[in-house]
């Protein structure tokens, strides 16, 4: 009786997902390649301060890894539709154990999505100290929290023909607004970004020239978001599951 | 939960859901105990109120009023104990895992579970362990469903309409693995809107109709009671009460020119009803739907509410 197993088959059912293999890690990939392979002598690329293998690195990781957590969505929307949660809410399986291993799904994907483009982006000569990629590692980690929390809270809410398009849209549109596709220094969409998780994310890769790359306005922001898409999550789970 | 005699226990329930059109009042107000070991059918049409029911013993739906037990517990603990397993009425499976694989997620969530081997022997699917559940076909998909009913090894075992969507051939198989499983010891409650599936495979059925229970006994008693035949002819000038006191008629209604007669020996009837009345005309002769039949018996339950038609109840779910 533990919830290890349990989220040992969560992991290999996802595993087996082929639109989270494409999505989550071919495509960033195969970018990664496109778009860093030409520009790997830049040093400060396009005023980000850091080199283009770098941030293309950081960037489509975070790209990668907000599709793992937000596509966690897709499943419990698939989930749902098929009467499972129902049915699991009459085993044992208590909600928290539930939810956890969800999480824990999602964040196993995202290291997965995000070892693969340091491995890409070591071998295109990205080179950090072991704090400093340790250091990138954790904040990317605290900044994916609401994006777990967004794909939780989506998928209990939305059916399964429109969580698709919810969180191809969202990840998408957050993925432009926050520099995955080229650097926002300025401007409108650069005040838009930094009150996005998802910019901080990809800010995450600046601890090679900055030791602190968030700053209180960064970490105000990602955890601001948590917060609230917490919040998020548990309403849609509580409205869903009718424990209210 | 040793010594625990009740496997089940509905004090006064009553359930109702938000509808399109105002409320739906699914449960009106039950009142039935399950003894271990009983094989159970809850059997009615659709809307009599059986799914909201079974979601309410598996604690899936509070009751507005009422109380239900367990093996003397809130649905939620005997849940979380393990003691029950059910078979919801709406369901597929997950996809991305082999039949095998499945199960053993399951079982892995309960303390006692039986070995995937048994299970899967159990439910007829050793050949089918290592496809992929997105791969099954409508009746292996029941079958993998019924495995993760019974893989804990539940006391109580609840299967809501299990039978839908099954051939013949499945169907059979299915009320074999069911038999099987109560005829290890376990109380087993399920619905049906099949009155052979009741009499063929449980001790006991409790009607529903319009969420209230019309009839609960033997089935062999219940199939007595709503095996019946109407006949409806063209009788102006007979008061009902008159043909109602005919040998062979169960109850007599007038609806303007015509006379509706359930019958529990229309033979009988027709015979004598032609030399009396001999100015009966239009008769028809059918067999009682099983839906009529509820409706009927909620009639004679409840005579200061008879239900409307059956448009109410499409919704409750």
């Amino acid at each position: 009786m533990s919830s290890a197993t349990y989220t040992r088959y969560e992991l290999l059912r996802t595993v087996r997902e082929r639109r989270l293999m494409i999505f989550g890690f071919g495509f960033p990939l195969v970018l990664y390649f496109v778009i860093a392979v030409p520009n790997r002598h830049m040093e400060d690329f396009a005023g980000s301060g850091v080199t283009a293998p770098l941030y293309y690195m950081v960037s489509l990781a975070s790209f990668g890894t907000m599709m793992s957590m937000v596509s966690l969505g897709g499943r419990i929307a698939g989930e749902r539709e098929a009467g499972w949660t129902r049915q699991l809410r009459i085993t044992p399986l208590s909600p928290r154990s539930y939810l956890r291993a969800k999480v824990m799904t999602g964040y196993t994907m995202a290291a997965l999505s995000l070892g693969l483009l340091y491995i890409a982006g070591a071998a295109l000569g990205v080179s950090l100290s072991a704090s400093e990629w340790i250091k990138t590692t954790l904040l990317i980690a605290v900044a994916l929290l609401p994006f777990a929390a967004l794909g939780i809270g989506l998928g209990h809410l939305l059916t399964v023909d429109s969580v698709g398009p919810a969180i191809g849209g969202t990840v998408s549109l957050l993925a432009l607004v926050s520099g995955t596709w080229f650097p926002v220094t300025s401007g409108f969409l650069h005040d838009l970004g930094q009150c996005l998780p998802s910019y901080w994310l990809v800010q995450a890769g600046r601890v090679s020239i900055d030791g602190q790359p968030w700053g209180a306005l960064g970490w105000a922001v990602v955890l601001g978001w948590t917060v609230v898409l917490v919040a998020f999550a548990g309403w849609a789970y509580m409205r869903d599951t009718g424990r209210v | 939960m040793p010594g625990e005699l009740e496997a089940i226990r509905l004090e006064g329930l009553v359930k109702s859901w938000k509808g399109p059109s105002g409320p739906v009042r699914a449960v009106r107000g039950l009142d039935v105990t399950i003894a271990r070991g009983e094989t159970v059918a809850l059997l009615g049409p659709n809307g009599a109120g059986k799914s909201t029911t079974i979601d309410m013993i598996l604690g899936l739906a509070r009751p507005d009023a009422g109380h239900v037990s367990v093996f003397g517990r809130a649905p939620s603990d005997a849940v979380k104990a393990g003691l029950v397993g059910g078979m919801l009425q709406t369901g597929a499976l997950i996809r991305g895992l082999l039949v095998r694989e499945l199960v053993s997620m399951v079982a892995s969530l309960y303390p006692d579970p039986l070995d995937i081997g048994e299970v899967l022997e159990l439910a007829g699917l050793t050949d089918a362990a290592g496809q992929r559940t997105e791969k099954l076909s409508g009746g292996q998909t029941q079958r993998a469903r019924f495995a993760v009913a019974v893989v804990s090894n539940p006391e109580l075992l609840i299967l809501d309409e299990p039978t839908v969507a099954m051939d013949v051939e499945g169907r059979r198989a299915f009320w074999v693995a069911m038999r099987a499983f109560a005829a290890r010891g376990k109380t087993v409650m399920f619905a049906t809107h099949y009155l052979e599936e009741a009499d063929a495979n449980a001790d006991r059925a409790v009607l529903l109709a319009h969420g209230r229970i019309v009839a609960d006994g033997p089935t062999t008693e219940i199939k007595g009671r709503v095996g019946t035949r109407t006949i409806r002819a063209t009788l102006p000038d007979v008061a009902a009460d008159e043909l109602a006191a005919l040998a062979g008629v169960n109850s007599a209604e007038r609806h303007g020119d015509a006379v509706i007669l359930v019958c529990s020996d229309s033979d009988q009837v027709i015979r004598e009803l032609l030399p009396r009345y001999s100015a009966a005309r239009d008769i028809e002769i059918t067999g009682a739907g099983l839906e009529d039949a509820f409706v009927r018996l909620t009639g004679e339950a409840d005579d200061d509410e008879i239900p409307a038609t059956g448009t109410e109840v499409q919704s409750a779910r």
